[in-house]
């Protein structure tokens, strides 16, 4: 492979001094880190404001919090979580970290693109806190942003909330092209000798697939951004149409509110792949490594990945069935959601399959992974009823809705993170995270999230309305489902609280975490075989890895070991291809 | 072994709490029974679904938890099986989705004896109109929207004349008459959901939206707002009231037409034009006038009332602080409400209106005879 060759006779310029090695880095894994923490900073602000909400709608009136500020705190925790905890984690946390190290590169191939993603991204997360300070407080137009009331009066933030915002957004989604483009063509340019695209470990194919997913819906919700900006100062009317607000004739006429709302699901579906497919991806190498056995079904797991990411495309009005659009465009939109599916179950069958007949080891990476699997099986058969248009219809716009996206794309991808964080960080810092606090905060995050939100699809059976800062007088509903939302509240609390312990383990682990050595999980993968743990400018010292096999090579018969790395020659061990390639 | 007896625990805690569960949907009361149908068909699928992938991987760690020497399984691929688990994969979807698409084939289409009612929603509160006897609603159009044609009726099309306007949070329909009803919004995105129809729709300014339903069950049920539409999304109250022949009729006629309305020209009293002013500005989206729950502090007997302030001052309410509190809302906020209101421009002759009508809302005699109009104060 031509791009190999060239690495390696290209001398590796080292960068010297502190701030060009930790702030000013090019180096993807120094960036990895800093997406990571940044993230899950303004994921704690994000978790902070859930809280609050619960707080509100468990025990109404026992803190201070006004209508107002019950919204600004709803949209920045759900725009928060979605954009700049979850996408920047997967995106810029895991893909800047594993992508080179995984496909036997020395490093991105646009290190110093890589680097101004990173401080976008950090300018992007500032400009969005900057918010909480400016006269009116942050947005609280609901993460949909729906215009025309994000821009105007009787929503809170409309005046300066939301323009920083959607100047927010903008330069994440700068922030995340950059990104992406450099994901992307290192996949494609940089991958070592031998290492063919069926032989990357899922983790790349996930985080593959979902980069360019992000580089065709990142336009949509780029330019709807930036009519809603113009709608907003200079009045353009792209998104409103003649109107009147508290007995006064507005200055707009002519625009579409719905057109908003395509462009904003064009993006928002994709959306949902662009955090679930690299949870899917790093889920599924945890599930091999820590039950030992090959993952089930390598080429359907990477044509699922694929066709998810295509089908993504075409199901995203499954969001507006109630919004007014032709409601006959409601009969394709629910088969293609529906077609959606099948893959998507066909990965879950796999996953279970390679449990089957494994050698399951219970370590906290494989505990987040089979969590992850039973809430994300709870979240996608939900899908099933809101996808199903005429079963939406009751559902929509409830507690139903609301419980079944944080059991898919909130709770399940952040499972994922946890459990590759544990799985990671060792090649992250030579030390192993500790066992006992890591099971202690994975018992009460699972337990705890799946009593939370299982209970709450009842509450939209009921029929409650969610985006409801109160319920008073309201007949249907009967007293008891106040004492659920207060239930629901209490182990909200303690959810919330408990993730201290994982930030304690994160930073006891650092110092006094027992030493990993390089490979402590016994992978096969080509990041646990760098010459250093953890790994130095350039990866891989003098020359790259060479790739004979997958990354699946576990419990191969006739060999020695359990598992057999990427980088053993066919002499040592025979490599089968025949069963799964070619 | 204690992870696969969690699992075991989760599918039978699950599937006793969804048969245990007191909530439930809210007792039926229109044609959309077969609505809820579709929602047990994909509970019964989904269901299995769950309690099979759960069990089996209850299982699987069971049986195959690691011990020292023992090796997986090599054998990376099952075709046969894969193909096998898509195919049940797509029946079940199939006998999901079929049934969904019939029922749905029936929500969009609207019976042809169907009868039209309009919702108007607007920033927090609804109105209704109904066509008349020509059953043709008249054009309208938010820009022809003033104080004394609050649903922009067109008043040369002839259509719209016998339109019936009900300027109320308060709707009339018959019990088993399909009724199809069209919606508009003045503002931002509304949604009229009535939880024991089960059919929502959304509002959308600039365009008119509609469902359909027959209402099978007498009596009165809320209409909840359910697409978020700002500080006061959470009590955008409406209501409506499933009669029968006789009582529709009754209510019928005792409801003015847009006619009525234009022709009743000049408001008489002072009183009367605050009233009017008070609904077409909006005010009483969020100040009740029935001593109902409200965004802002509501109207009934609140003229002469001692109201504590946000900073803990007394105010009295009378009307040079009620006109200080439209002009310039901010200056003086009553403690326990946002302070969300925005400023109004009206003229002294409205304001002084306005007064009088809140002021008529008072039920103390000492109150209502001591209105004086704000420019002699």
């Amino acid at each position: 492979m031509a791009y190999a060759d060239d690495v390696e006779n290209e001398e590796l310029h080292e960068p010297t001094g502190f701030i060009w090695k930790y702030v000013w880095s090019q180096d993807h894994k120094v960036i990895a880190i800093q997406y990571s923490t940044t993230a899950i900073l303004v994921g704690l602000v994000a978790l902070v404001l859930s809280g609050m909400m619960r707080m509100q709608i468990g025990f109404p009136g026992s803190i201070d919090m006004d209508s107002t500020a019950y919204y600004q705190a709803m949209t920045m925790h759900g725009m928060i979580m979605v954009i700049y905890l979850l996408t920047a984690i997967f995106l810029g946390g895991f893909g800047n970290y594993l992508i080179p190290l995984m496909v036997g590169a020395r490093d991105m191939v646009f290190p110093f693109v890589n680097m101004l993603s990173f401080w976008f991204y950090l300018v992007s997360v500032l400009v969005l806190l900057a918010s909480f300070f400016v006269p009116g407080g942050p947005t609280g137009a609901g993460w949909t942003l729906y215009p025309p009331q994000a821009i105007t009066a009787g929503t809170p933030g409309s005046e300066w909330g939301i323009i920083l915002m959607l100047v927010s957004l903008i330069i994440f989604i700068i922030a995340a092209t950059m990104g992406g483009l450099n994901y992307v063509t290192t996949v494609l340019q940089a991958r070592t000798h031998g290492m063919t695209m069926f032989r990357m470990p899922l983790t790349v194919w996930g985080i593959f697939v979902a980069t360019i997913l992000a580089l065709l819906a990142f336009p949509a919700l780029f330019v709807s951004g930036v009519m809603m900006l113009l709608d907003q100062t200079i009045g353009t009317s792209f998104f409103m149409p003649d109107m009147m607000q508290f007995g006064s004739q507005l200055d707009y006429s002519g625009g579409s509110p719905i057109l908003f709302q395509h462009l904003f699901w064009f993006f928002g579906h994709p959306e949902v792949y662009i955090v679930a497919l690299p949870a899917f991806g790093l889920v599924s190498d945890l599930i091999s490594i820590h039950a030992r056995r090959s993952i089930f079904g390598y080429r359907m797991m990477v044509w699922a990945i694929v066709s998810i990411g295509v089908l993504s495309f075409v199901v995203w009005a499954h969001h507006m069935y109630v919004s007014g659009m032709n409601p006959y465009f409601g009969f394709f939109f629910a088969t293609t959601t529906l077609v959606i599916a099948v893959p998507t179950a066909l990965k879950v069958y796999n996953w279970l399959l390679t449990l089957w007949r494994g050698n399951i080891h219970l370590t906290v990476p494989m505990l987040y992974s089979l969590a992850f699997i039973v809430t994300f099986l709870v979240g996608g058969l939900t899908g099933l009823f809101l996808g199903n248009v005429v079963v939406d219809i009751p559902l929509s716009d409830t507690y139903f809705v609301v419980a079944h996206f944080h059991m898919v794309m909130g709770v399940a991808p952040i499972l994922v993170v946890f459990g590759s964080i544990y799985h990671w960080y060792p090649k992250m810092t030579g030390r192993m995270l500790h066992d006992g606090i890591g099971k202690l905060h994975f018992w009460i995050t699972f337990l705890g999230t799946y009593l939370i939100y299982f209970p709450m699809h009842y509450l939209g059976f009921l029929g409650m309305p969610r985006r409801y800062y109160a319920y008073e007088d309201y007949p249907f509903i009967p007293e008891s489902a106040q004492s659920l939302n207060a239930f629901i509240t209490v182990v909200a609390i303690v959810v919330g609280i408990s993730q201290l312990l994982f930030l304690f383990n994160l930073a006891y682990s650092y110092f006094k975490g027992a030493p990993s050595g390089g490979n402590p999980w016994r992978a096969t993968s080509l990041e646990w075989l760098t010459p250093e743990t953890p790994p130095k400018h350039g990866n891989w010292g003098t020359s790259l890895p060479v790739v004979h096999r997958w990354a699946y090579d576990y419990g191969v018969p006739g060999a020695e070991s359990d598992y057999v790395p990427q980088t053993t020659s066919p002499e040592e061990v025979p490599v089968h291809e025949s069963d799964h390639d070619e | 072994m204690t992870f696969a007896v969690i699992l075991v625990a989760i599918v039978v805690v699950s599937v006793l709490f969804h048969f245990l569960s007191p909530w439930q949907a809210t007792p039926l009361a229109s044609n959309w029974g077969s609505i809820d149908t579709t929602i047990t068909i994909t509970l019964v699928i989904t269901g299995i679904f769950f309690v099979a992938i759960v069990l089996f991987m209850a299982y699987c760690v069971y049986k195959y938890k690691a011990l020292p020497g023992r090796r997986s399984e090599y054998r990376p691929e099952n075709k046969k099986l894969e193909w096998w688990l898509i195919g049940i994969t797509t029946v079940a979807i199939c006998a999901l989705l079929a049934p969904g698409l019939i029922v749905y084939n029936d929500f969009v289409h609207v019976p042809p004896n169907a009868v039209e009612f309009e919702a108007v929603g607007e920033q927090w509160r609804w109105s209704y109109r109904l066509p008349g006897k020509d059953k043709t609603f008249g054009r309208t159009s938010v820009t022809r929207i003033d104080e004394n044609n609050a649903f922009g009726i067109d008043p040369s099309d002839a259509a719209g004349q016998d339109d019936v306007l009900i300027a109320g949070n308060q709707m009339h329909v018959l019990i088993n008459q399909p009724t199809k009803a069209l919606l508009r919004s003045k503002d931002v995105l509304h949604d009229f959901y009535v939880p024991q129809f089960r059919a929502k729709m959304d509002l959308i300014p600039g365009q008119v939206t509609y469902f359909w339903f027959t209402p099978t069950v007498l009596g009165t049920f809320d209409i909840l707002c359910a697409e978020y539409c700002g500080i006061g999304h959470y009590n955008m109250r409406g209501q409506v009231v499933v009669d029968d022949a006789s009582s529709y009729q009754k209510w019928l006629s005792s409801q003015v037409t847009f006619a009525d309305v234009l022709s009743g020209g000049t408001v008489e009293g002072l009183v009367d034009q605050g009233q009017r002013l008070a609904s077409s500005r909006g005010c009483i989206a969020c100040h009740s006038i029935d001593g109902g729950p409200s965004l802002g502090p509501g109207w009934l007997d609140l003229y002469g009332r001692q109201e504590t302030l946000s900073d803990g001052s007394q105010v009295k309410v009378d009307g040079p602080y009620l006109i200080e509190s439209v002009v310039d809302p901010a200056a003086k906020i009553v403690a326990g409400y946002p302070p969300v209101m925005v400023a109004y421009e009206m003229s002294d002759e409205q304001l002084d209106s306005l007064v009088a009508y809140i002021a008529s809302l008072s039920s103390d005699p000492e109150n209502s005879t001591s209105i004086q109009p704000s420019t002699e104060e």
